[in-house]
């Protein structure tokens, strides 16, 4: 999951890890008082999307005067802002973070994700702040420096020590720095995060070690144990349909494509979508019905797929285990009977009961194409999209 | 042959007395399976589905001699379950359970490695050696007695395979779900390596999918330890868009990393037959092995 900087900043701030002082703001007038309350003569004004390279797209702005700060606000919320990381389509700002200017000295990096081949979560910082990481890690992977933490201990003070010199801090910075990465690992492993960015990562000219930017997405397994972190979820930076599918406990991720597809099992899903592309479609879904492929799950996965007006076919794809295929081919046929599904669909069943179910699908009047394999399956779906 | 189970591998069932647990370990008997032991914390001296149900696994072990055991716990439960089953000494522990956060997986793993057993999964289907012992979900009809291993980090396109290859009249001799989570337990390798000792094992389909660089270590391991028995390999999620969670908790392609065109390019440079489409897994194995023979 993932949450907006400003929730970020509030998560790190109570676990001391130094972020500027701000708050939200929802409206102009909001934004105008929590400057006002801030106090000082220089404010930023930060669009909060759940997306990178704010900055690029004119989503973060210096106000002088609280006139410039109104106007701002006036010019930010509300606008469609369009980053490397939104897609051409962009993204409404409807929340604001207003901060107070801070005087920065030296821009850095630091961050901690789960490093998957060596079963540790790793920390790294660079010198290189304010660009993409990725990029660092292409072009000068040396100035990346990694420490892994051991789980028995987590980070430990040697090791918060080695970052710090690796970023040449020094005197009271480098005290700063120890007592920042410390309490920015405590941050991550109080929360159950999966990533944690800080980008960047400033010295200010008075020495102090602050998170400047602040991303934190979460592990979704995590979250039961999570109350606040959940409570942070913004649903306005989900599609409808996905948010809707989550809490039929339905994954569904819309595509771009046209020939919807409906599957048991994520990998098999995962591979219809290539396989769907591989005969010459464009798979316009993910969708992974469960292990539970009823009438009730089907008719729900219809719907989904249905809600994207691309959609000009649909393949049902499911591999019966343990959840036998005439059950699944009853499913089907009830869920059509009971809607309108005014595209042509596309139905695959094998596995246990596999016959059963062809002839329970052959005897039903609806009108539907059924494939005897997977690859069968994407053919005459795609064939049917009209593509 | 097989690897991991046979015959004899006794088995105990956590979390028996579930849902999940019932339902699946009636699957297990029903396919021949030795479960010896059921534990359920609290239930312990009562008989569930004819199996003697245990308070500890510790106990559950040192009364039955059981040596594998299967968890059917919520996954607020997983890690301790797994703690327990390594704990009691059992040679290998497979977790079924789904939506294990990876933070207590990292720790778990650790001690795991440190203590001899070998888990799989969590979030896996099991294993089934065909024939001889199913321990997990899948469906043990579509699979047959015979010599090639498949290791997958699926579920249902395991079963796919398994019924592409079982069509072609092409065995399995183990077929086993590692799991779709960020931190397993055996890996790849570390099962390739078991084939590889299998004499009876004459090829491998390995399943991987987006995500991570299991496929990539394994595309350097098979170079270096010099595996030469034949190896079928497919990647879900060629059209995954990156940055997504594709279902699973390790399916998506973070920071540009872990996409099904770097895996499997480093898999094709390492000799593995690739197979662009989920339908060309059984019958590219086919030719695999009569060309080798």
């Amino acid at each position: 999951m993932k949450i907006h900087e400003y929730q970020a900043k509030e998560i790190l701030r109570k676990k001391n890890v130094p972020v500027p002082a701000g708050s939200a703001a929802f409206t102009v007038d909001e934004a105008v008082s929590t400057a006002k309350s801030l106090g000082g003569n220089l404010w930023v004004v930060k669009a909060q999307i759940h997306a990178g390279g704010r900055g690029k797209g004119g989503g973060v702005k210096i106000g002088k005067s609280l006139d410039e700060v109104q106007a701002l606000a006036e010019q930010i919320l509300g606008m469609n802002l369009v980053t490397h990381q939104t897609g051409p389509e962009g993204k409404e700002v409807n929340r604001l973070l207003i901060e107070e200017g801070v005087d920065i000295s030296r821009e850095l990096y630091a961050g901690i994700v789960l490093d998957r081949s060596k079963e540790q979560f790793v920390f790294m910082v660079s010198t290189e702040g304010g660009v993409e990481i990725e990029q660092v890690a292409e072009e000068t992977p040396e100035k990346i420096v990694k420490v892994w933490i051991e789980p028995r201990f987590g980070l430990t003070t040697f090791q918060a020590r080695q970052l710090a010199f690796a970023l040449g801090l020094e005197g009271e910075q480098f005290k700063n720095g120890v007592k920042m990465f410390a309490a920015l690992w405590k941050a991550f492993d109080a929360h159950d995060c999966s990533l944690a960015e800080i980008n960047p990562l400033v010295v200010t000219a008075d020495g102090q070690v602050m998170a400047l930017d602040a991303k934190m997405n979460f592990d979704d397994n995590g979250l039961n144990r999570q109350q606040m972190v959940a409570e942070m979820r913004d649903i306005s930076e989900e599609l409808p349909s996905e948010t809707e599918a989550a809490s039929y406990q339905l994954n569904y991720i819309k595509l771009d494509g046209n020939v919807g597809c409906m599957v048991n099992g994520a990998g098999l899903a995962m591979a219809t979508m290539d396989i769907i592309k591989l005969v010459g479609g464009e798979p316009a879904n993910f969708l992974d019905v469960g292990g539970v492929a009823n009438s009730e799950t089907v008719s729900r996965g219809f719907k989904l797929i249905l809600t994207d007006p691309n959609v000009k076919s649909i393949l049902i794809n499911i591999f019966g285990g343990i959840v036998r295929c005439d059950r699944v081919a009853q499913g089907v046929v009830d869920a059509l009977s009971t809607m309108e599904v005014a595209v042509p669909v596309v139905i695959r069943l094998e596995g246990t009961n596999a016959r059963e179910a062809a002839k329970l699908l052959d005897n039903s009047p609806l009108d539907f194409i059924v494939a005897t394999s997977l690859k069968d399956g994407a053919e005459k779906a795609v064939e049917a999209s009209g593509a | 042959m097989s690897i991991l189970i046979d015959s004899k591998t006794r088995l105990v069932v956590q979390g028996i007395t579930g849902k999940e647990g019932s339902f699946h370990t009636e699957q297990m008997i029903n396919y021949g399976t030795n479960i010896v032991a059921g534990v359920t914390p609290g239930k312990g001296g009562i008989s569930h589905l004819d199996v003697p149900v245990f308070n500890t696994v510790a106990e559950a072990a040192s009364q039955t001699n059981a040596n594998a055991s299967v968890i059917f716990v919520p996954p607020p439960f997983g890690p301790d379950a797994i703690l327990e089953a390594v704990d009691a000494g059992l040679d290998l522990v497979v977790c079924i359970t789904e939506g294990i956060p990876a933070a207590d997986m990292v720790k778990v793993k650790s001690f795991v490695i440190d203590s001899g057993s070998s888990l799989i999964g969590p979030n896996c289907p099991g294993i089934i050696s065909p024939g001889k012992a199913k321990i997990g979900i899948m469906p043990g009809l579509i699979h047959r007695e015979g010599s090639v291993g498949v290791i997958s980090r699926s579920g249902t396109l395991t079963y796919e395979a398994v019924h592409q290859l079982t069509e072609l009249g092409i065995g399995q001799s183990t077929c086993i779900g590692i799991g779709g989570d960020p931190i397993i337990g055996s890996t790849f390798i570390d099962l390739l390596s078991q084939f590889d000792d299998d004499e009876e094992t004459k090829g491998v389909v390995l399943i991987g999918e987006i995500g991570g660089s299991a496929e990539e270590e394994v595309a350097e391991w098979v170079q270096a330890s010099g595996f030469n028995k034949p190896v079928v390999a497919f990647i879900a999620g060629q059209t995954a868009p990156p940055g997504r969670r594709m279902g699973h908790a390790g399916a998506i392609i973070a920071g540009g990393k872990g996409t099904a065109s770097d895996k499997m390019a480093a898999l094709e440079q390492a000799g593995i037959a690739v197979v662009a489409s989920p339908s060309d897994i059984g019958i590219t194995m086919k030719q695999q092995l009569e060309e080798k023979s």
